[in-house]
């Protein structure tokens, strides 16, 4: 595929914003004016963008503790995810959630799962019922390395391969769960190694070039609509950023960092746009005041948004009719 | 009207909800091979005949996978009936039912349903200690779980067929002594649980219990199997002037409060018999809750049958020990009348 063929501009402004309400966040909780922690997925912005660019809004997708670049990339309003962020009444999850939660059904994106591998099992549900209602829409499931040894993703991958499941998992292998190397907690190089265990294709892409993301997730994505089954992609690529909030990443090296620093998806994306001369500086600049814009207008709905009540605590555990 | 088992009672159940509504599947294991059991307990025999594969879809042995799959499949607009073989081994799918399926739509600011429907067959059956607990407590202790514990042939049906059109997700707890079971799954030691099952449609609602036996000096609640041997006591203790009134909630989440409360501010006295370990068991929640909203219609302190804090026996004459018997029941109620 060559590079004019993809939504890249498209895709570049959803990398960017994911990177830049990620930033925000970041500062925020510097400062002290968002509670909790944060997985921020910086570096990996790619993989979440390349994958849902070819997903409808009534496909679902099922991420991680690790949420907001997928949430984003599947059309969760960044002022909803922001007010969930600042635990507001007006927050994706009504402040029920927080950033590990977040989620919107209304776009196909389910409260984030943050037990490790949990989704994968439940994305194969979701795909099931895609299937036995006739529909054709699909179910993504994205997750990391550690996950892919968790007793969830063999249950979970087995299950979707065996009843030939409308779903696709991506394992975003950013080389640590936590702090623990992937070379410690697996003898095979590559996690799309284990597909053939299960009967089905397995593939790895670089995780840091969104085109490249772009083209394995379509093929996966159309297969499986097409009653083709599921597939396995990992995605190698990296966090450029600690783990969690409190992650001075003392277990790797500046070396490495840096290694990863120089394949940052967004400014490789730009520099490719422009020697195509598919974009100018200035419609990159452009972009780039865009998506600092519609980041300020979230935080400034979050901030302004109202607190819920102490005792919404107590609505929302089961359906009641009444809710109807 | 018939008189029907338990087992017969749950797959007629099954079956209609299956021919109401397509959405409904189940899934498990050994649930519809030929040849097989149809399920552990023969629960989903001649389902599949009826109605395929597609659903009455037979999993790997993979109990957290399964569960997942149902959680997914539920959420994502079908009602799944999912069950283990065995009660024991939903502590392999914990996460899929305490994390998940209980928190999803809390988590998602009640934007989405989970109506998944999880069977499990409890009870002690000289199996030793991995197929025999009862694990009633341990979901009732999770907010977003909805508990059932039907006794007999007619809850059972009107139960789990509520529990199938429930928009919340539900664990139906069914106890294997009760079944019915015939051929090679029939259960040694087995109580006849079976009782007229009406031809037409029913349905038991959650959350209502129900006055097995009227009584006016000790109010006794009991579950599944220990609402038999709170009868059996009972009946025992008619004969010696002691009137018991026994109480079978039916469903433990939600809780019909009021019906045990009303009887106990009738009787003054409670007893509470269950299967399960004593410590941090349903029985003492029972007791804390009567003790909380009922403490001064009582005569005397709530007395506790459970089995005790040991893993389930194997042989015969310890199991019989570990579960409540008839005569601990009766030991009871004579300690909390005074005479004993």
């Amino acid at each position: 595929m060559s590079d004019t063929q993809a939504p890249l501009l498209e895709m570049y402004r959803k990398m960017l914003t994911i990177r830049r309400f990620e930033e925000r966040c970041n500062l925020l909780f510097m400062q002290g004016r968002i509670p909790s922690t944060l997985h921020l997925y910086i570096g990996q912005e790619a993989v979440a963008v390349g994958v849902c660019a070819h997903l409808r809004r009534d496909d679902y997708v099922l991420s991680t503790h690790r949420p907001h670049g997928h949430a984003i990339a599947k059309g969760v309003s960044l002022n909803s995810i922001m007010a969930e962020l600042h635990a507001k009444a007006t927050g994706c999850c009504k402040g029920k959630g927080g950033s590990m939660h977040v989620g919107d059904m209304s776009v196909g994106m389910l409260p984030a799962i943050a037990i490790v591998g949990a989704n994968i099992p439940i994305a194969a549900g979701l795909a099931l019922a895609n299937k036995r209602l006739g529909t054709d829409r699909v179910a993504v499931a994205f997750f990391g390395d550690g996950a892919s040894n968790e007793g969830a993703f063999h249950e979970g991958v087995n299950m979707a391969a065996i009843w030939d499941l409308p779903v696709v998992f991506v394992c975003e292998n950013n080389l640590y769960g936590a702090s623990t190397h992937y070379s410690k907690v697996s003898k095979l190089e590559n996690v799309a190694d284990r597909a053939c265990a299960y009967g089905i294709p397995g593939v790895v892409v670089d995780g840091m070039d969104v085109v490249a993301v772009y083209e394995v997730a379509g093929e996966a994505i159309q297969r499986a609509r097409q009653g083709g089954g599921p597939t396995l992609i990992e995605a190698k690529t990296y966090r450029l950023c600690g783990h969690s909030r409190s992650d001075p990443r003392n277990y790797r090296s500046k070396e490495e960092e840096a290694f990863w620093q120089a394949r940052d998806p967004i400014p490789n994306l730009a520099g490719r746009l422009k020697a195509a001369g598919l974009v100018t500086d200035e419609q990159l600049e452009a972009i780039e005041q865009e998506v600092l814009a519609e980041v300020d207008a979230s935080v400034a709905f979050a901030e302004a948004s109202p607190s819920p009540e102490p005792t919404d605590a107590l609505t929302d555990v089961f359906y009641t009719p009444q809710e109807a | 009207m018939a008189i029907k088992t338990i087992v017969e009672a749950l797959r007629e159940a099954i079956a209609e909800e299956m021919r109401r509504d397509p959405r409904v599947i189940c899934i498990g294991e050994d649930i519809g091979v030929e040849g097989g059991w149809g399920g552990a307990f023969t629960v989903t025999l001649g389902l599949a005949e009826e109605f395929g594969h597609e659903r009455v879809l037979d999993t790997p042995i993979a109990e957290l996978g399964l569960a997942g799959v149902a959680v997914g499949a539920a959420i994502g607009g079908l009602r799944p009936i999912a069950d283990v073989q065995y009660g024991d081994f939903l502590f392999l799918c914990m996460d899929m039912l305490a994390n998940q399926a209980a928190k999803m739509r809390y988590m998602s600011g009640g934007t989405l349903t989970v109506p998944l429907v999880m069977r499990a067959p409890v009870g002690s059956t000289r199996r030793g200690a991995q197929h025999a607990q009862s694990l009633e407590a341990f979901f009732t202790h999770i907010p977003g779980l909805k508990v059932l514990a039907p006794s007999t042939a007619y809850d059972a049906k009107g139960l789990l067929k509520s529990a199938v059109r429930d928009d919340n997700p539900v664990i139906i707890f069914e106890h294997k002594v009760l079944y019915g079971s015939k051929g090679p799954r029939a259960v040694e030691g087995a109580i006849s649980a079976a009782g007229e099952v009406p031809d037409e449609e029913y349905l038991v609602p959650i959350g209502k219990g129900v006055i097995r036996r009227p009584g006016r000096d000790v109010t006794i609640v009991g579950k599944l199997l220990t609402v038999y041997r709170a009868m059996a006591a009972a009946e025992r203790l008619a004969q010696e002037g002691i009137e018991a009134e026994v109480i079978d909630p039916r469903t433990l989440v939600p809780l019909d409060k009021e019906l045990i409360l009303e009887s106990v501010r009738k009787t003054g006295r409670l007893v509470v018999v269950e299967e399960d370990n004593l410590t941090g068991g349903w029985a003492g929640d029972i007791a804390a809750m009567v003790a909380e909203e009922a403490f001064f219609y009582l005569d005397a302190p709530i007395k506790r049958v459970s089995a005790p804090d040991v893993p389930a026996p194997f042989a015969p004459v310890m199991e019989q020990f570990y579960v409540p018997s008839e005569e601990r029941v009766i030991e009871a109620v004579k300690w909390v009348m005074g005479q004993k």
